[in-house]
């Protein structure tokens, strides 16, 4: 590798060579999904852009322009602001946690009067650049050794632990799952996996018994028997299963969906909206998603290969298993494999934050497509 | 550099690990799709389709009644019902508040739509009240742009405008009781009603029709999104009746207030043109249902209004059958028309002594004589002559002893005596005596006012053993071909004169002051009088008068008769229960009626195509 050209003066690239640069395909991968959950919205609204295919519009053309904008910026930034990015998030679930203490019961939420935000979603893309960054540290023998475990560990579980009290198990799983992925591909050693594998038993049991509360218990226990109580917790598994099952190879048509438009489907604009999609589109619209869905994921891995930084490929591996586990954890609950938590299906489900957090999540990998060639220094301002 | 290199090698192994793992979960998730989606398609659309899909069954209107002259006797009636959708309203309280200023409304009613309102979904409706008048409809209609949510629901409630006058044969509608439920859905409607008696009960199949079905696609909540499919049913049948129900309306209102029946019938096809069976009841009051002391008045009325005194109601015919027994003695050749027989006040029989109605006796008398002045020796005598078993089958040929068959419920069958008879029931061997009794229509003799009308038919007619009905089957015949009656025109020509001067014979005739005074509409008939009591020594002696006798320990008063004598047309019967004599009460009855159906000629038969109403009609 020339050394030479890079290490006093990294190349600068203009805004032009930078949107030249831009990953387009990712963009376009990103509209067609997004329409597609513009068109599902229309449905559920029975044929109208309100109450919520057009809000979901702008909110898609801003999350474009936010993702635009962070791919411009110089990953060797992001890189050096990772750690800050965390630590403000950090701050507002424990803002949210004093907030719900004196405010009622479960609270998710920070209300800034334009906007509300959800700080466990922006944990989620701080806790993949603040791993990244940790990682992009340490050389590959640091690594493997078991000391590179214990920082790590308490950025996933401080952040896990004030998520589960709000409580939100499905995204406390998802800082996890996300967290653990980092970690994987980063490289740490195997026998870690292997103990956490065998030690899961033992925290099952604890968080069944000391730390689940009633409704999660029965959310656990209903997808365990969906048909124990039809008319209760099971309901909406059952019902998701009958409007799926009954739309078939080919659907019943576009606005056509009986169980969805006739409301036997719960939150079909939000959590249950596959669901709506499989049924009017059939198994051959679901199919369609699941391309888009995986076209985009190879995408945020062929991101990873090209980018020279372990920061750049921990970035982009990170946002990428994020995504996935949002699109695998919907879909397999409105099917019936897991039980019901509350997660919205990416880019389709109407809802702002969820929207907002993609969007700078696919930033954060547009960024580090763009900045694929530079490389970045362990420490901010150190040597490469 | 080479541990960069050494670590990017790792990262790409473990991504394409990370990689993999997601690809078979997404491979697990198309599993799943395939499965649900195309594995149990079938299965999740028959559940999807029962989800939403909701029959409701459409109750048919049911078959109107109507009198042989298209006179509405049961129609259906339009209801109007108030009734309250929760959701469409801003206040329930302020709209009862509104509609209570308009409409009479109970508290208790108010309270009551709270309750459901609060309880029930919002789309649901309430009813406020139900039969609203069309004043109180106009005047909610008018007021509608104040009433939010209110709305006037129509629907069909059974209602029989004669009321009292024709129960009897209309029956009435109840709501549908617990034997009754065969299966059909439609009985288990709310609010369903079926026939419980009269042609209303004998008919129920043909009036009440097949249930339509109407299927909605409903929502989660149940409320109504759409209709998907409809399928009328098949309304019920309208029946029209043989009746004259302005020959019927006379008819109850000249019983008035006695216990009794009437029956007036064609002589030569059976139709029945009125049947009035008194007192009756209103057979409105049961369609919502009696109040229990409404109900226990009419079960516990001496006058008995619920039974059907026509076909339930059984009577010693009494002299009235005085006419069988004649035809039975010259059929069998036992006496001759001319031969007479002396009559001193009595007969012995035995050591029995049998009194003649007339304390000093008739003298001597003939046939037409005896039927005439219903001489009673004269009959026991020729009664002796016969022996039971001839007069019980030639009783038979005049329909006493069975149902005759009419078309409505709770008929009983009568009773004619045989020697076999008394054997197998009551064990005893009969007394010859007995035969006497008989020979004047008394003892184990029982006659229904039904048997008696037929009885009356088949003697006017002379010639077919002529059968009542009150409702002419779709094509069936307007004359029925019945069985001969094989009596001797010349045997029945007798009999036909007595019956004639029992009421035209200045001269001793029994009811010559009941007779009918212009010459063409002239009566055929005969008195007769149904003990109650035996007559005691005392009472004979006593010569008591009516009025001092207790009203149920009266004697019952018959009459059957025949019109015009000319050729004759009408059959009557008549029994008033506790009236005393025959002649005194039953036969100005008789004369009456058979006067106004000459006089109406109840017996003709609308043209046929001059429908003499709107086909369907709800009136």
């Amino acid at each position: 590798m020339a050394a030479t050209s890079h290490r006093f003066a990294p190349p600068g690239m203009t805004l032009l060579q930078k949107l030249g640069a831009m990953s387009w395909g990712l963009v376009a991968l990103l509209m067609l999904t997004a329409g597609l959950g513009f068109a599902m919205l229309y449905s559920a609204a029975n044929g109208s852009l309100q109450p919520w295919a057009a809000p979901q519009m702008v909110r898609f053309a801003v999350g474009l322009v936010l993702m635009v904008s962070l791919a411009m910026v110089d990953i060797r930034q992001l890189h050096r602001w990772a750690f800050w990015v965390f630590g403000v998030a950090l701050l507002l679930l424990v803002g949210v946690e004093i907030a719900g203490r004196i405010g009622m019961g479960a609270q998710r939420w920070i209300d800034f009067g334009v906007f509300q935000l959800q700080p466990s979603e922006v944990m989620k893309v701080a806790l993949v650049l603040a791993l990244a960054r940790y990682f992009h540290g340490l050389s590959g023998e640091q690594t493997r050794k078991w000391t590179s475990l214990f920082i790590p560990g308490v950025m996933i579980l401080i952040p896990t632990v004030l998520v589960l009290r709000q409580p939100d198990l499905g995204t406390a799983l998802l800082l996890v799952a996300g967290g653990g992925a980092v970690m994987f591909a980063a490289g740490i050693a195997l026998r870690w996996f292997a103990i956490a594998g065998a030690l899961t038993p033992i925290a099952l049991y604890v968080a069944w018994k000391f730390v689940l509360h009633d409704y999660q218990r029965a959310r656990v226990l209903t997808y365990l028997d969906p048909e124990r109580d039809p008319l209760g917790a099971g309901y909406h598994i059952l019902q998701s299963k009958i409007a799926l099952g009954s739309g078939g190879l080919f659907g019943k048509g576009f606005m056509e969906g009986t169980q969805s438009h006739l409301s036997f489907l719960p939150e079909k604009q939000t959590d249950f909206i596959f669901t709506m999609l499989a049924e009017e589109l059939g198994l051959v619209g679901a199919l369609l998603l699941l391309l888009l869905y995986l076209l985009i994921m190879i995408y945020c891995f062929g991101v990873a290969f090209r980018s020279t930084s372990q920061f750049g490929r921990l970035v982009a591996i990170g946002i990428g298993v994020n995504f996935f586990l949002y699109v695998f954890i919907n879909i397999a609950m409105v099917t019936g494999l897991i039980p019901v938590v509350g997660v919205p299906l990416p880019l389709i489900s109407y809802g702002g934050t969820a929207m907002m957090t993609l969007m700078v999540g696919f930033g954060l990998v547009a960024s580090v497509y763009v900045h694929r060639d530079i490389e970045v220094p362990r420490e901010p301002g150190g040597s490469v | 550099m080479r541990q960069d290199i050494d670590r990017r090698k790792r990262f790409t192994r473990r991504a394409l690990v990370l990689g993999g793992l997601q690809v078979a979960a997404l491979g697990g998730l198309v599993g799943r799709l395939y499965g649900l989606q195309v594995v149990d398609a079938e299965r999740y659309q028959v559940l999807a389709d029962e989800n939403r899909i909701n029959v409701r069954l459409l109750p048919p209107p049911r078959g109107l009644i109507f009198d042989r002259f298209g006179e509405g006797l049961a129609i259906n009636r339009q209801t109007y019902r108030l009734v309250l959708v929760s959701e469409q309203t801003d206040s329930v309280a302020a709209t009862l508040d509104r509609i209570a200023s308009l409409i009479a409304l109970s508290d208790r009613d108010i309270r009551r739509v709270l309750k459901e309102t609060s309880r029930r979904r919002g789309f649901v409706p309430v009813t406020v009240r139900e039969d609203l008048s069309w004043a109180e409809v106009t005047k909610v209609e008018v007021n509608a742009p104040e009433l939010p949510g209110v709305q006037i629901e129509v629907g069909q409630s059974r209602h029989y405008p004669f009321a009292n006058a024709a129960s009897h044969v209309t029956g009435y509608v109840g709501a549908v009781s617990e034997a009754e439920l065969t299966g059909d859905p439609l009985l288990e409607l709310p609010g369903f009603r079926t026939g419980k008696n009269g042609v209303e009960r004998v008919f129920e199949q043909e009036l009440r029709g097949t249930a339509g079905t109407r299927q909605v696609e409903v929502n989660a909540y149940g409320r109504v999104i759409r209709e998907v499919a409809r399928e009328e049913g098949q309304p019920g049948t309208d029946l029209t009746l043989t009746l004259d129900m302005g020959l019927q309306n006379f008819t109850a209102q000249r019983l008035g207030g006695e216990a009794g029946s009437v029956v007036v019938m064609d002589i030569h096809n059976g139709d029945v043109l009125a049947l009035a069976s008194s007192p009756g009841f209103d057979p409105n009051a049961f369609n919502y249902g009696l109040t229990s002391e409404a109900w226990q008045g009419l079960l516990n009325d001496p006058k008995a209004p619920l039974i059907n005194k026509i076909l339930g109601g059984q009577y010693p015919p009494g002299s009235t059958f005085k006419m069988v027994v004649a035809l039975a003695a010259l059929e069998a050749g036992v006496i001759a028309p001319d031969e007479t027989v002396y009559c001193p006040g009595f007969m012995e029989l035995g050591n029995h002594t049998f009194h003649c109605w007339k304390r000093w006796g008739h003298g001597h008398v003939g046939m037409v004589d005896g039927i005439k002045q219903s001489c009673d020796v004269y009959f026991y005598e020729v009664a002796n002559r016969l022996g039971m078993d001839r007069i019980a089958a030639m009783a038979e040929r005049f329909g006493l002893g069975a149902p005759t068959g009419v078309e409505l419920p709770g008929e009983r069958s009568g009773l004619v005596p045989t020697k076999a008879w008394k054997e197998a029931v009551l064990g005893e061997s009969w007394q010859g005596g007995e035969t006497l009794i008989a020979g004047i229509g008394q003892g184990y003799m029982l006659t229904t006012p039904m048997q008696l009308a037929v009885m009356a038919a088949r003697l006017g007619n002379g010639n077919v053993a002529v059968e009542p009905r009150v409702h002419r089957r779709p094509g069936a015949p307007a004359q029925p071909v019945f069985a001969p009656l094989g009596i001797d025109p010349e045997h029945l020509a007798v009999i036909q004169d007595g019956m004639i001067r029992v009421i035209n014979d200045p001269n001793a005739g029994t009811a010559y002051a009941a007779r009918i005074e212009e010459e063409s509409m002239a009566m055929a008939g005969k008195t007769g009088t149904a003990q109650v009591r035996r007559i005691s020594k005392a009472d004979r002696e006593a010569n008591r008068d009516i009025e001092d006798i207790p009203w149920n320990e009266r004697d019952h008063a018959l009459f059957v008769a025949y019109a015009p004598i000319a050729a004759p047309r009408y059959a009557c019967a008549v029994v008033v229960e506790h009236g005393g004599g025959g002649s005194r009460v039953a036969a100005p009855i008789a004369r009456d009626v058979l006067r106004e159906a000459q006089r109406r000629d109840s017996a003709r038969w609308p043209e046929e195509g001059a429908p003499p109403r709107e086909p369907g009609a709800a009136v």
